[in-house]
């Protein structure tokens, strides 16, 4: 039997795989290509398929995470239009990089040693920021929302929600900043945007997630318009994984509410370290022309995808647990 | 699929975001409206109470 083309077998399969990735992009705000392109790419999709599809899904799941993150008022719209406009022109910025490096037959192995440097990097410095926090038992809260750039007051200041105030010539460099970067390394951001949002604007995790899927919506949005027109856009693809990572996006973003601050930070961390290594075996796999390493490094995502968003599943019953033994009669969301 | 393939590449593929759109749209409203019919059945379920 077959329901849009495709086996019930891989419907289902489609639709699990979707539930995942929805908890994580619901939660962490990033997530949904970096897990389904190299997925389908493995099952045998054509790349221009895989990517295409892809960011059809991510298009898909953060209009549902957007709106769910929104009806938990963790959506900055302001910061979310700046960082959209600059990150867009940063994009343009790093695909000019790419096409130099590509004419001197650098691109390749340049980007996929940035790209585990920047995943390593970010992950390892986020990982040791939310060990230091939860060891810091008295630490202030107050002093951890001040943003590295607070201190830049350059007029015209934004006040953004959670409390920080920005310059709008910051939020625009650092949109541009990570636009370059996210052109550069052909991903939508959203593990860039996250982090600098937290540490350089010093917005609440909660909101960065829920401005940074707005953001992801618009950029998904007109990506994979353009793939569409080149019949990149599989519907048998997307409309399974959708149905699942819709009801996982709405867990994702619940339980941004429920579990710490820095057990979400900590989680982030271990997602990128994780990412990390499975792009390094992949391009060890390309270098050394051993097929078997493309599927462990398959392995290694979706690991870490089934660990990670068991672990946010696990932790938020808990915390609700905790909530309603306190509070029996609260009506927790 | 749809019934979209007579379309023109550019009407097809904006009916296509669009169809990802409304999809969305729905699985939002219908999990939604699931949520708050067993929802909490299903939390107190899960939290053992």
């Amino acid at each position: 039997m077959e329901v849009l083309g495709v086996g019930i077998a891989l419907l289902t399969m489609f639709v699990g795989f979707g539930l995942l990735i929805g908890i994580l992009f619901g939660f962490f705000g990033m997530g949904g290509s970096f897990l389904v392109t190299p997925a389908l790419i493995v099952m045998g999709y054509p790349t221009r398929v895989a990517v295409g599809s892809g960011l059809a899904f991510v298009f898909g799941t953060s209009i549902i995470g957007a709106l769910r993150h929104r009806s938990l008022g963790q959506v900055d719209y302001t910061l979310a239009a700046l960082m959209t406009v600059s990150v867009t022109a940063g994009i343009e910025v790093g695909k000019r990089g790419v096409f130099a490096l590509e004419s001197l037959g650098l691109a390749d192995t340049v980007v996929s040693i940035a790209y585990i440097g920047l995943l390593g990097a970010v992950g390892a410095f986020i990982l040791v920021d939310s060990r230091r926090k939860s060891n810091e038992e008295s630490s202030d809260t107050a002093d951890d929302q001040v943003g590295l750039f607070s201190r830049i007051r350059v007029p015209p200041m934004i006040d953004l929600t959670g409390g920080p105030s920005i310059s709008v010539w910051v939020i625009f460099a650092v949109g541009l900043v990570v636009g370059v970067l996210a052109g550069f390394l052909g991903v939508g951001g959203g593990f860039l945007l996250m982090p600098a949002m937290m540490y350089g604007f010093g917005v609440p995790a909660a909101v960065a997630v829920g401005t940074d899927i707005l953001q992801i919506t618009i950029s998904g949005g007109v990506g994979s318009l353009l793939y569409a027109q080149s019949g990149g856009v599989d519907l048998s693809i997307v409309v399974p994984l959708l149905a699942g990572s819709a009801l996982g996006a709405r867990i994702g973003a619940a339980a941004t509410k429920l579990v710490d601050e820095d057990a979400i930070t900590g989680y982030f961390a271990v997602m990128l370290l994780l990412g990390a290594v499975a792009v390094g075996v992949r391009q060890a796999g390309n270098y050394l022309g051993i097929e078997m390493l493309q599927v462990v490094s398959l392995v290694i995502i979706v690991g870490a995808a089934l660990f990670v968003s068991g672990a946010v599943v696990t932790l938020s019953l808990r915390e609700l647990r905790a909530v309603r033994t306190s509070t029996p009669q609260s009506n927790t969301d | 699929m749809f019934g979209i393939e007579t379309l023109g590449s550019t009407l097809q593929s904006v009916v296509l975001v669009g169809l990802v759109l409304v999809e969305a749209l729905a699985l939002y409203v219908g999990y939604g409206t699931l949520e708050e019919a067993v929802g909490e059945r299903f939390v107190t379920a899960f939290t053992g109470e």
